[in-house]
């Protein structure tokens, strides 16, 4: 066993109360480079609070967020996205109606250069679609040719698909997911969790919510078990069964854990 | 992204392109083809309507309809709504409604000319003027929208009346008659003849305020979260759009819009009445339906809405060249916001 | 489905526009009437008349209407179509008097004489002709009456009066209010301006958009602010209507005298039932009539109708419809209305 590399994003002693309800009640946390961290928990168990933390719209009362080991502050999902960390949101965060091309660069559009850029503010259309082109292809999803095509008319797959090239495209450091495949089919849920994959493969670290206990142990390389608004334990697809994980979450298990335990980094192959 | 990223996985994507997506390329119906189509080009139906109204009044009277002198005429007769229109559909873009757009017109129209008239301030100040006092009543309408988390329906509804009533008291319900005013705020009247056409400057600057119009909102950032924010405006602003301050604009610049519609009615009637443009919201509303703008936000655009405004003016000078009784009139336009919101509906569906 | 829609639509137009082509065949003459809406039982009343009349002397015959009674910038629109369909002359009611002429000075340009019916350009002379109810004549004639009928009482009287705006100083209700007051005996000081008066005995004004819905609103606060009104100037019949409403509702109906104009087969049939004490006729009919004709004239010899002696227009007439007829003031009874009423 090596010595755990720097987490990519940390979280240590973070607090929220909503009045008398204690979303985190100190929570820890720690992705590191290259894995897909899954998060599991019951409901009300502070996973959501926890990742709006991260994606900015949540401002813990306490606690510290560290990015490459670096302390910031959140105030609104744009300070996020500017420090690098890109979620895609269970409602999907895509406008239907726009195309392809606008949805990928929505907010943070590309003008041509030149004069036309600079006095008369001209986006670079051709460009961005190219970059969509380019971007969809490499996430394997070559048959949306046209990025004209208006979003709702996608199937669900490829939408999210959309979202998550966006995320992949604009995150230099986080991905975040929520959700990804709660309104999908069978065929269509294996697909996103191939885009998971190539997403980490790129190099991008991924935390995945999700409810979906297969989908969790099929994807992620370490899964964060949270419960009552902290961390319970740390466990990997190889450590521990689907069922020990449920009854982590729900209190049937209890499991003491090392900081070494926890820290282990995602078994890359 | 970096480019080495990109060339490592390009062998990843490969691998798993053939069996990704294959099953979702289906072959559309012909019918699925139009409404994709329409989808895409949201001005194409309008077009073809007021093609269809064209030929249709060209063949009931083609000696009095189909001289370019007449169609010249109808241009110049939507100038005012078509004008108006181009506000209307920024903020019903963002699903939002502008019912004061008449009020905020007819009170510029008599602020302008007042001010002209009344305080001798001459028209190359009192225009400006009159341009920034519209553009004032759209953001105190944008502020009540953004600030005070109102629904457009309802802030406008208020400022529709204030608005009117203060044109009221300030006008104190007197015309103001074109031959004391300077000619500048008379200037958009101008009629220009070419060949057998008559124009006047302001339709030329309908016409040329809807190309700019088509520029910014399908060229730039700003016209994209027009867009965005009437389409999903948690998606907007979770993508990093300052939704509120894009409103905020959207209701000023529509209020300059209706500032310089007001300017082209001083011109077009070659007077300015307190009591003018009182169905301008209906009538803006319904250039704009017609057009193909949907009015849960987010699909359309000012193309459609000058076809839209163009078919409303056809409709009204058609039927009345080929003799018909002016109810006949409303009935057309009825049939026709009709017949759009349905298309709409339809093609809102593609892909469902 | 949307092209079989469309051209749906598109056939059925063709068909009915081909229809109405053949009917109204082109003709030397041609008249257009446009008038303020074309909801208003009296504007429709003058377009049949005047249709019936376009039919009679065999000629063509174009009607176009504003949406609202101050639709400027729609009659300018009409204006325009009308030349554009060739017509020899247009009869207009103008609904903004002033902001009008313009547009009505172009049509001049272009050789299309325009004749104001109804309600006058302001200034008088841009229309061509004015073929007009004397409104303030009417007024005069009910507030004579009213006078008349209370005797002694009258200088004691509370009036209310019930315009159409709230300030908007429109020409006709002007001129029917001041001739009103001028009538009862209230110095009316510039009988242009509604408001400017200062006699004890008006309890107060309000706005009904000749509606009788308003008009009963209108009624009800005027009452609430004072009770003791037993005089009420209406501007038209369904404000007189909607007045009795709130004035029966308040028990009152007895006490309270109403007058109104217009003469509209409802409004007399109220004069008739009591429940307005007289109402001023005027004649739109007469007004369409005349006004075809005019245009026809015009098309012939060039003459336009002439302004009656001591007006600047041309007066179709007004005749006080009661059937409480006073000494000195000349009055029809409700047959004679019901017999010559319009709408």
């Amino acid at each position: 066993m090596t010595a755990a590399p720097q987490p990519v994003l940390q979280a240590t002693s973070l607090v929220k109360r909503y009045g008398r309800v204690v979303a985190l009640d100190h929570a820890d946390f720690e992705l590191y480079p290259g894995e897909v961290l899954g998060v599991i928990g019951d409901n009300g168990a502070g996973k959501s609070t926890l990742i709006k933390c991260f994606s900015g719209a949540v401002v813990p009362d306490r606690g510290d967020i560290l990015l490459d080991g670096d302390k910031v502050h959140f105030n609104e999902p744009t300070d996020a996205q500017d420090a690098g960390i890109q979620t895609v949101y269970q409602n999907l965060a895509v406008c239907p109606a726009l195309d392809i091309a606008t949805n990928l660069f929505l907010g943070r559009e590309r003008r041509v250069p030149g004069w036309r850029g600079k006095y008369l503010r001209m986006l670079d259309h051709k460009g961005m679609r190219e970059d969509a082109k380019r971007e969809l292809s490499q996430l394997g999803l070559l048959t949306i040719q046209d990025m004209h095509q208006a979003v709702e008319t996608l199937s669900g797959g490829q939408r999210q698909g959309v979202a998550v090239a966006r995320a992949a495209a604009f995150g230099q450091r986080v991905v975040i997911m929520d959700e990804p495949t709660a309104a999908l089919g069978v065929k269509e849920s294996q697909k996103v969790l191939q885009l998971i994959r190539d997403v980490r493969d790129r190099g991008l670290p991924v935390i995945l919510i999700s409810h979906n206990m297969p989908h969790v142990f099929e994807v992620a390389d370490r899964i964060h078990i949270q419960r009552l608004g902290r961390r319970a334990a740390v466990v990997t697809p190889q450590s521990h069964t689907m069922a020990e994980a449920v009854a982590i979450m729900t209190g049937a298990m209890e499991v003491k854990m090392t900081a070494e335990e926890i820290a282990r980094p995602a078994a890359v192959n | 992204m970096s480019s080495e990223n990109a060339a490592n996985f390009e062998a990843v994507a490969s691998a798993v392109t053939g069996e990704i997506g294959e099953d979702e390329w289906y072959r559309p119906s012909p019918l699925e083809r139009i409404q994709r189509t329409l989808h895409k080009y949201p001005a194409l139906g309008p077009f073809l309507v007021l093609v269809v109204m064209v030929v249709v009044f060209s063949l009931v009277a083609p000696d009095r309809f189909l001289r370019p002198f007449n169609l010249s005429l109808i241009i110049a007769q939507v100038t005012v709504i078509g004008t108006l229109a181009i506000g209307q559909t920024l903020v019903i873009l963002t699903a939002g409604i502008d019912l004061s757009v008449g009020a905020i017109a007819v009170f510029v129209s008599i602020v302008m000319a007042n001010v002209n008239v009344a305080l001798g301030i001459p028209g190359f100040l009192a225009v400006p003027m009159g341009f920034a006092f519209g553009t004032a009543c759209g953001l105190l309408n944008g502020m009540l929208i953004t600030r005070l988390r109102m629904p457009p329906f309802i802030v406008t509804l208020g400022t529709l009346s204030i608005f009117f009533a203060l044109n009221l008291w300030v006008s104190g319900s007197a015309t103001v008659r074109g031959t004391n005013m300077d000619p500048l705020l008379l200037w958009p009247g101008q009629p220009i003849t070419l060949f057998d056409t008559r124009f006047t400057l302001g339709s030329l600057g309908m016409l040329l305020m809807y190309g700019i119009m088509i520029y910014v909102l399908g060229y730039t950032a700003w016209g994209r979260y027009v867009f965005a924010i009437g389409d999903d405006p948690d998606a907007a602003r979770l993508s990093g759009i300052r939704t509120d301050r894009v409103l905020l604009s959207v209701y000023a610049v529509a209020g300059l819009i209706y500032a310089i519609g007001a300017w082209f009615l001083i011109g077009r009637v070659g007077a300015a009445s307190p009591q003018s443009l009182q169905i301008a919201n209906l009538e803006s509303i319904t250039a704009v339906v017609i057009g193909g703008t949907s009015l849960f936000g987010g699909r359309g655009g000012v193309l459609g809405t000058l076809f839209g405004a163009m078919i409303v003016g056809t409709a009204v000078n058609g039927l009345t060249i080929a003799g018909f009784d002016p109810l006949w009139q409303r009935f057309a336009i009825g049939v026709l916001v009709i017949v759009a919101v349905a298309l709409d509906q339809w093609i809102r569906r593609v892909g469902k | 489905m949307t092209t079989t829609r469309l051209s749906l639509l598109a056939a059925t137009t063709a068909l009915t526009i081909g229809a109405m082509g053949a009917a109204a065949q082109a003709q030397d003459v041609k008249v257009g009437l446009i008038t303020k809406t074309e909801t208003n039982p009296f504007f429709v009343t003058m377009r049949n008349a005047a249709q019936a009349k376009a039919d009679e002397m065999g000629i063509d015959f174009d009607s176009c209407a504003g949406a609202f009674d101050t639709d400027n910038e729609g009659q300018a629109t009409c204006i325009e179509n009308m030349i554009a369909a060739g017509a020899t002359g247009i009869l207009l009611t103008p609904g903004v008097p002033d902001a009008i002429v313009p547009t009505i000075e172009r049509a001049q340009q272009e050789g299309v004489p325009v004749i104001a019916l109804d309600t006058q350009t302001n200034p008088s002379d841009a229309a061509d002709a004015t073929l007009a109810t004397d409104n303030f004549q009417a007024g005069l004639f009910i507030g004579e009456w009213a006078k008349a009928v209370m005797g002694d009482a009258a200088d004691d009287a509370v009036v209310a009066f019930l315009d159409v705006s709230d300030g908007l100083q429109i020409t006709t209700e002007v001129q029917r209010n001041q001739g009103f007051m001028t009538g009862f005996g209230i110095d009316p000081v510039d009988n242009k301006f509604i408001g400017d008066e200062n006699d004890a005995r008006i309890a107060g004004f309000a706005a009904t958009e000749g509606a009788q819905d308003k008009g009963r609103t209108a009624m009800e606060n005027l009452m609430a602010a004072n009770p003791d009104i037993n005089v009420v100037y209406t501007i038209n019949e369904p404000a007189a209507a909607g007045a009795y409403e709130a004035i029966q509702a308040a028990g009152l109906a007895d006490d309270v005298l109403i007058v109104s104009v217009d003469g509209g087969c409802p409004g007399v049939q109220n004069v008739a039932d009591g429940v307005i004490g007289a109402t001023s006729m005027q004649f739109p009919l007469r007004m369409a009539q005349q006004g075809v004709e005019a245009i026809v004239e015009f098309a012939a010899s060039g003459k336009l109708p002439a302004a009656s002696d001591g007006l600047d227009f041309t007066n179709t007439g007004v005749v006080l419809i009661t059937d409480k007829p006073v000494d000195g003031i000349e009055s029809k009874d409700t047959a004679w209305g019901l017999a010559n009423c319009w709408g």
